[in-house]
């Protein structure tokens, strides 16, 4: 048994880091969507910039190569007039010998308020996260942006504000997520976003080699017929197939999957007439995603971007205002 | 201009008949004028006012969350409403609208969120209630009434759910 | 006075032999390093040294069918000194350590020389197991009879799974003709490769990569398969599951010569232990799910588990401060063997109402006599005539486990933090005092 508590909230119940998504009560991801509305308007004035983190340094850890991710932390960061620092560890300078916590405690030397981390391995941040609490720096806050296969939790928030500014009402929902599920740390956010926030009905679409087990447990009813399970969805949420998929003798290959599993026209037509389509990007035309389908009009992809600036301010506006 | 009230004598709508009173001579003639309520009570007084004044089409909501002075002390406020300016800052006059003008702070707050949405023309202070207190060099130039309140007191305008337009009332709490 | 013919009586403990159906208070006596009576003193004995044990259990030592020391080659996560003083710690007189050193134990002159380093320690019997193919590799066969020679009392493939199954039936085929037990840990090599957690739920939650029960049930399946083709005996290594204890319990009713021991830390924890990604909890096999956690209890209460061990592995900070796919499994185990088994008889075997032994003499028999029996050792019993390795230890006393109250430099266990019961007081080799605990001024 681990004598560590939860490291995301502070005693108070305040949001210190941001982990997961999963034990995060209602309140606290509601309150971060609704923050997030209030930062959505700021991209279209003169001068694009709160000064809530003004003289914070964010410093951006990505030991996984993003440009997308880093970026819009990147962007998100200066709108709060905060500072940025990109630091791209790759595999070969860690293997120089530093450690991940040595490397932390470098950059907190150097008066990091804030770290954004990307990390190839499930469960990295919250190495970082007791780290830092044990070290007594409860200052300094650690934002997940993608830990292996387990989180990604500010996509799963901004997943959630797109589907409440299209949908408004998550009770009477159904949703499916499709593809790549088993390595999928975006799917596993979505399922456990949807499921606090009260979707009824959360589904998972993909072969059997993609289906982790244990979904039940986690809420979802699993489909490996995509035709069954779109019918009556209101919200879909593609996943991106990565080419590893292939060489793992996990599917034999991106034509027979576009063809069991590609989202096309004609499947987009057995959800309901007005459902949304989604998609975390970047897309693989042709493989998970037929074009006609990513640039028409029920596609939602392009806004999830701008809603993905919005959320990610609410969440480091919210967490550098906490006290340790 | 006006004399110290008692505040549990304060009748809300008596004072916002007053406040639009003045507001009205003092903006005859001026133009491109705009009026900005402070979420919430501000917003409410705007509201009413630019209904009275039929300037509805140049009316704007501001919140003051994102531009506090206290956020390190006490983080980010629990309720933030999004700031709502739909006309052209820039060369607008602008009423700003609070309910109860005090330290000045947030007045503050809400001169430096207006100018990053561009360069005014002019900024006037329209306030229900002045109860002193100033931490900043801040003044009103139109206010119903001025009063004295305990550090450990604060006045709150409240308004009917009912109603068109819900009835003003302000409480001591 | 030389030590080893040292009389030492220990009186007024209660003795737990058992090998020899003894539970009650009664005198010890040792002399010429061998016990020579349990109850009246005899005749013209005088003490040269009495240890009064009341309040104490007076047990054989522990016979630990697993403990890493890591020499040869490791020695920057730990040493012999270290480790064997953490044996006499834990109360532990006779380990067996797994041949995966480096170099790996698959040459007599290695292991003659570990033997060597052992004994001038005059501390713990050190039993290696030779490696069953050269270098682990899972191609050549190690020399077994010369091994055997050396002082290797069974011939083991540690952890590293062999892919060729000719290999192993030729392999197991060898052993069969000098009778020799082949050490196997049943899990396939291509089945949950590169997985660190149970395959289960939680792994999926957490985003683990995970190693299937199925992983052991298969290689199991050949393991039998091969035994019943060689008639080699076959001891398995860490049994993880409940799937796999039953398949074990059929493989016993049909008379294969199998015996199986699990991990101390695995009677106790279950994949939830993993709580925040705690590497702690990063061992190999992984914990499993309850009901595996349950099966493991219970195969250890109706026999089907013939002995627990330690599966000392010393790991240190900065293998285990890691994300916790990158840290090293493994949890250090000497010093806790004592109280995870006395744990193991106060939160289960105590509740089964089982006739026969009470279910502290059980949980001492599954770390003495049936240890020894699965090992082909001469040791885990106070018959009179057999070396006198002795341990006394206090069944009632609390202990916190934290880095500072251990001997070994393997300071990470899932258990770091609790406090636990059962210290041992002194442990005595061929009966001789060598580890004695410091007494707190009264």
């Amino acid at each position: 048994m681990t004598t560590m508590l939860n490291p995301q909230l502070n005693k108070h119940g305040e949001l210190q880091h941001l982990l997961t998504i999963e034990g995060l009560p209602k309140s606290i991801v509601n309150h971060i969507l609704d923050t997030a509305s209030s930062f959505v308007g700021i991209s279209d004035r003169d001068v694009k910039k709160v000064p809530l983190m003004r003289g914070k340094s964010v410093f951006n850890l990505f030991f996984e190569n993003s440009t997308r991710t880093r970026t819009t932390f990147e962007i998100a960061s200066k709108r709060l007039s905060a500072d940025v620092i990109n630091l791209n560890i790759q595999a070969s300078s860690a293997s120089k010998g530093e450690s991940l916590l040595d490397t932390i405690d470098n950059l907190s030397a150097m008066h990091a308020d804030m770290f954004v981390v990307r990390h190839a391995q499930s469960g990295a941040p919250y190495l970082i996260a007791k780290h830092l609490i044990d070290t007594r720096q409860a200052h300094v806050h650690v934002v997940n942006a993608g830990d292996g296969r387990h989180a990604h939790p500010t996509q799963g928030l901004l997943d959630m504000y797109t589907i409440r500014h299209y949908k408004k009402d998550f009770t009477n929902l159904t949703v499916a997520i499709v593809g790549d599920i088993l390595h999928s740390r975006v799917a596993r956010s979505d399922i456990h976003a949807l499921t606090t926030l009260g979707v009824p009905e959360v589904r998972a679409i993909g072969p059997h080699t993609l289906l982790p087990g244990g979904l039940e447990q986690m809420g979802v009813r699993t489909f490996t017929n995509m035709d069954e399970g779109l019918k009556g969805v209101d919200v879909i949420i593609m996943l991106r197939l990565q080419n590893e998929r292939m060489s793992g003798a996990l599917l034999p290959s991106a034509q027979e999957y576009f063809k069991s599993y590609g989202l096309t026209p004609e499947r987009l037509a057995l959800a309901k007439p007005d459902a949304i389509v989604m998609h975390p990007g970047p897309m693989n035309r042709g493989v998970e995603i037929d074009s006609a389908v990513a640039d028409g009009p029920q596609a939602v992809i392009l806004p999830q971007v701008t809603f993905g600036i919005a959320v990610r301010m609410a969440v480091m506006s919210i967490l550098a205002g906490t006290q340790g | 201009m006006t004399l110290p009230t008692n505040p549990s004598q304060l009748d809300a709508e008596a004072l916002y008949a007053t406040l639009l009173a003045q507001v009205k001579t003092g903006l005859a003639g001026v133009a491109n004028v705009a009026i900005v309520g402070i979420h919430s009570g501000g917003a409410w007084l705007a509201e009413r006012l630019a209904a009275d004044l039929g300037l509805l089409p140049r009316l704007g909501v501001i919140d003051v969350s994102f531009y506090r002075d206290d956020y390190a002390q006490k983080g980010l406020h629990a309720d933030v409403k999004p700031t709502q300016i739909g006309f052209d800052v820039t060369g607008a006059t602008i009423l700003l609208v609070d309910d109860v003008l005090y330290t000045g702070r947030t007045t503050r707050a809400a001169i430096n969120e207006l100018f990053d949405y561009g360069r005014p023309a002019r900024i006037m202070l329209a306030a229900l209630v002045d109860r002193g207190g100033r931490q900043l060099p801040v003044a009103a130039d139109f206010v119903a009434a001025s009063v004295t309140l305990p550090a450990t007191q604060a006045l709150v305008l409240q308004r009917a759910a009912t109603g068109q337009p819900g009835q003003f009332t302000l409480t001591i709490e | 006075m030389k030590l080893a013919s040292m009389n030492l009586h220990i009186k007024n403990g209660r003795v737990i032999d058992p090998a020899n159906g003894i539970d009650g208070v009664s005198d010890l006596f040792i002399a010429d390093g061998k016990v020579l009576a349990i109850g009246a003193a005899p005749a013209g004995y005088t003490a040269d040294l009495s240890i009064d044990a009341t309040g104490l259990i007076v047990s054989p030592g522990f016979v630990d069918l697993s403990a890493r020391l890591r020499e040869p080659g490791y020695e920057y996560k730990a040493t012999l000194e270290s480790e064997m003083q953490a044996a006499m710690q834990g109360g532990v007189t006779s380990l067996v350590c797994p041949p995966d050193t480096d170099p790996v134990l698959d040459e007599p002159g290695l292991v003659e020389m570990l033997k060597h380093r052992a004994k001038t320690l005059n501390q713990a019997h050190v039993h290696p197991l030779g490696a069953l193919t050269v270098g682990l590799k899972g191609q050549a066969l190690t020399e077994m009879a010369e091994l055997t020679e050396a002082g290797c009392i069974g011939f083991s493939h540690a952890e590293v799974p062999i892919e060729d199954t000719t290999v192993l039936l030729r392999a197991m085929q060898y052993a069969k003709t000098f009778e020799y037990t082949v050490w196997l840990r049943p899990q396939d090599a291509h089945i949950g490769r590169g997985g660190i957690a149970h395959a289960g739920p939680l792994a999926s939650r957490l985003g683990l990569s995970g190693v299937p029960v199925m992983s052991e049930t298969i290689a199991l399946h050949t393991i039998f398969e091969l035994m019943r083709a060689t008639g080699a005996r076959v001891h398995l290594c860490r049994m993880s599951s409940a799937a796999g204890l039953e398949l074990v319990r059929a493989a016993k009713r049909e008379g294969l010569p199998v015996t199986c021991d699990v991990g101390a830390h695995h009677i106790h924890m279950t994949d939830a232990d993993i709580g925040f990604f705690d590497s702690n909890a990063r061992v190999t096999p992984p914990f499993r799910s309850q009901r595996d956690r349950d099966a493991i209890r219970a195969g250890l209460l109706d026999g089907t588990v013939d002995a627990m061990c330690s599966d000392h592995t010393p790991v240190d900070d900065d293998e285990k401060l890691l994300p916790f796919g990158e840290a090293s499994p493994g949890a250090t185990g000497l010093e806790l063997l004592l109280s995870l088994a006395l744990k193991w008889a106060d939160d289960y075997a105590a509740g089964q109402h089982a006739a026969g032994a009470s279910p502290l003499a059980r949980a001492v028999a599954s770390i003495t006599s049936d240890a020894a029996r699965v090992a082909g050792l001469d040791s885990g019993t106070l018959s009179v005539g057999s070396v006198a390795d002795v341990c006394l230890f206090d069944p009632a006393a609390r202990w916190t486990v934290q880095a500072s109250a251990l001997a070994s430099q393997g300071k990470h266990t899932p258990f770091i933090g609790y406090e636990l019961s059962g210290q041992v007081q002194a442990t005595i080799v061929a009966g001789h005092v060598a580890y004695q605990r410091a007494v707190a001024p009264r």
